[in-house]
């Protein structure tokens, strides 16, 4: 039986996450993606929730915008796809 | 930085499940005793965590069910091949302790504030309904009497969660059902997914205005549920910004 | 310190060592899906396989993959993620003889994915019968959720190298990390030695 674990969910769902790295309510910030300049919130944002690590893409252009990886109780975080974040 | 109105304590901090009251067969109502719990808004969500004895942790998130205001509770749906759900709805006692970290949340939250004055069309797939049904417990402590229109998709009537609360809903609160799956005898409602044709009859026409004064959505359950309803409400008129949105992914509670 | 939450353990309990299964990993009869990103749907008119850094570059259209000799293997494997799942069957080129046709004297790979996946390899772990392209998975057209039209097949390593929707190798004098390796995961990944993440 094939398992789909990983559903596309919305920036909603790393909210705790962001919490904890960021420490403050990320949800509502806006990312502007580096390679098509869509501007989005966070919450709306795809996040592909696989159990190998959290990657965050663009809605329209798919581009990578985040990755969390978490490494024996250390979590790494790329946000080189995203120009800016406020 | 986006910031919320309430901060509650932002690490983990341990919870005692106060009591556990079953809603359907499959999904129960948890209320949790938490002892720093600094409020939260109608819509947000905690993370809970636990701990086995040999180490192993497992964290999920969970919309808060209640009110500000009222004890902090979640709505649990009992996943078949879940590790956290059977154990929240199945194993857990009053007594037994877990972790939480909240509240989380600055987008699908509704606060009754002014600005919020305009009409909710809440749309509920499954357990999306949990946080709706916080938004409409909020509305009603606040004394708001914006009108709201509660659609909540559910495979039948026995899988219905807050039945009997959603059954005598506050003045100006209409709840429609669309059973999915099965129907009772002599169901005149809608029997069938979410379409096009039942955002149009069932949604607040969208505003023709700029759409600051418009109708404001918030759509929760299964990310096909959300993306399509979402969807149907843009086509029907509704400004994406006022369209809010929380996927709980494939299977309903994450 | 966490407390316990009362009679709360893992969903699956490991299974022991044995020859089959490598520390740290539980056998599993579903087949899970993990993604880091949306399914591509590559049609197979547009499809090619590559191998670039080469003598000379090389490239298979979909008919003419269907051509080379193919063979069906039936192998066990190991995610990272601590599933294993055994006797899974696939059909697919073998990369000697995708290697075969290229003159090449780099000792490494990053195989290139559509979706952007990458992943990287030693060239010496995808020869001598170790490694496909596979095309088809227990006799039936590989899914798109599977890595469909074709797939790496590199089941001596974690299964994150056996990339999905795999559109050729970059052959290369230098390991460079790919995708997951880039954030931690390890740049060789041996499930028998338990090589999950870098410093592993």
């Amino acid at each position: 039986m094939d398992v789909l674990e990983d559903a596309v969910l919305d920036g909603n769902a790393i909210g705790g996450l962001l919490i904890e790295l960021f420490g403050a309510e990320m949800t509502t910030a806006v990312g502007t993606c580096g390679s098509c300049g869509t501007a989005g919130q966070v919450a709306e944002m795809a996040v592909y929730q696989g159990r190998m690590g959290m990657v965050v893409r663009c809605r329209v252009c798919d581009n990578v915008l985040m990755v969390f990886v978490e490494v024996r109780g250390v979590t790494c975080v790329d946000l080189r796809g995203l120009a800016s974040l406020v | 930085m986006a910031g919320t109105a309430v901060r509650g304590r932002l690490t983990w901090q341990t919870a005692t499940v106060a009591t556990v009251t079953d809603e359907t067969l499959a999904v129960r109502t948890l209320v949790l005793a938490i002892p720093d719990w600094g409020g939260h808004r109608a819509g947000q969500h905690l993370d809970i965590r636990l701990t086995g004895d040999d180490g192993y942790q497992a964290e999920r998130s969970y919309s808060i069910a209640s009110a500000p205001g009222e004890p902090v509770a979640i709505t649990v749906e009992r996943l078949e091949d879940g590790e956290v759900s059977p154990y929240l709805t199945q194993d857990v006692l009053a007594g037994d302790e877990i972790e939480v970290r909240g509240p989380i949340g600055g987008y699908f939250v509704w606060d009754g504030a002014a600005a919020d004055s305009v009409p909710l069309l809440l749309a509920a797939g499954g357990s999306g309904v949990v946080p709706l049904r916080a938004i409409l417990r909020h509305r009603c402590r606040v004394g708001s009497s914006v009108p709201v229109r509660l659609l909540y998709s559910a495979r039948s009537q026995a899988e219905v969660i807050y039945r009997s609360e959603l059954s005598a809903p506050a003045d100006d609160v209409q709840v429609i059902y669309t059973l999915t799956r099965q129907q009772p005898a002599g169901w005149t409602g809608y029997a069938r997914r979410v379409d096009q044709q039942m955002m149009a009859e069932v949604a607040w026409p969208a505003s023709g205005a700029s759409g600051a004064s418009g109708p404001l959505a918030y759509v929760c359950g299964p990310t096909n549920f959300v993306e399509a309803v979402a969807a149907d409400l843009v086509a029907l008129g509704y400004p994406p910004q006022r369209v809010k949105t929380e996927r709980f992914g494939a299977t309903g509670t994450p | 310190m966490s407390p316990v939450s009362r009679g709360f353990h893992r969903r699956h309990q490991e299974a022991e060592p044995a020859g089959r299964v490598p520390p740290g990993q539980y056998v599993t009869h579903d087949f899970p899906v993990l993604s880091a990103g949306p399914t591509p749907h590559t049609r197979l008119t547009d499809w090619t396989f590559s191998i670039e850094g080469g003598q000379e570059p090389v490239s298979w259209t979909w008919q003419e993959f269907q051509a080379l000799p193919s063979e069906t293997v039936t192998v066990d494997i190991h995610c990272v993620t601590r599933w294993s799942k055994l006797d899974t069957s696939w059909k697919g080129v073998s990369l000697d003889v995708l290697l075969d046709a290229v003159s090449y004297t780099a000792p490494y790979v990053l195989a290139f994915c559509d979706g952007g996946y990458t992943t990287n390899l030693p060239v010496a772990d995808l020869t001598g019968g170790k490694a496909w392209v596979a095309y088809s998975y227990h006799g039936a057209a590989l899914q798109a959720e599977h890595g469909g039209p074709a797939r790496l097949l590199v089941p001596h390593l974690y299964f994150w190298k056996s990339a999905k929707w795999v559109r050729g190798l970059r052959l290369r004098d230098t390991d460079e990390p790919g995708f997951w390796e880039m954030y931690g995961y390890h740049m060789y990944g041996d499930p028998w030695r338990e090589q999950r993440y870098a410093g592993d």
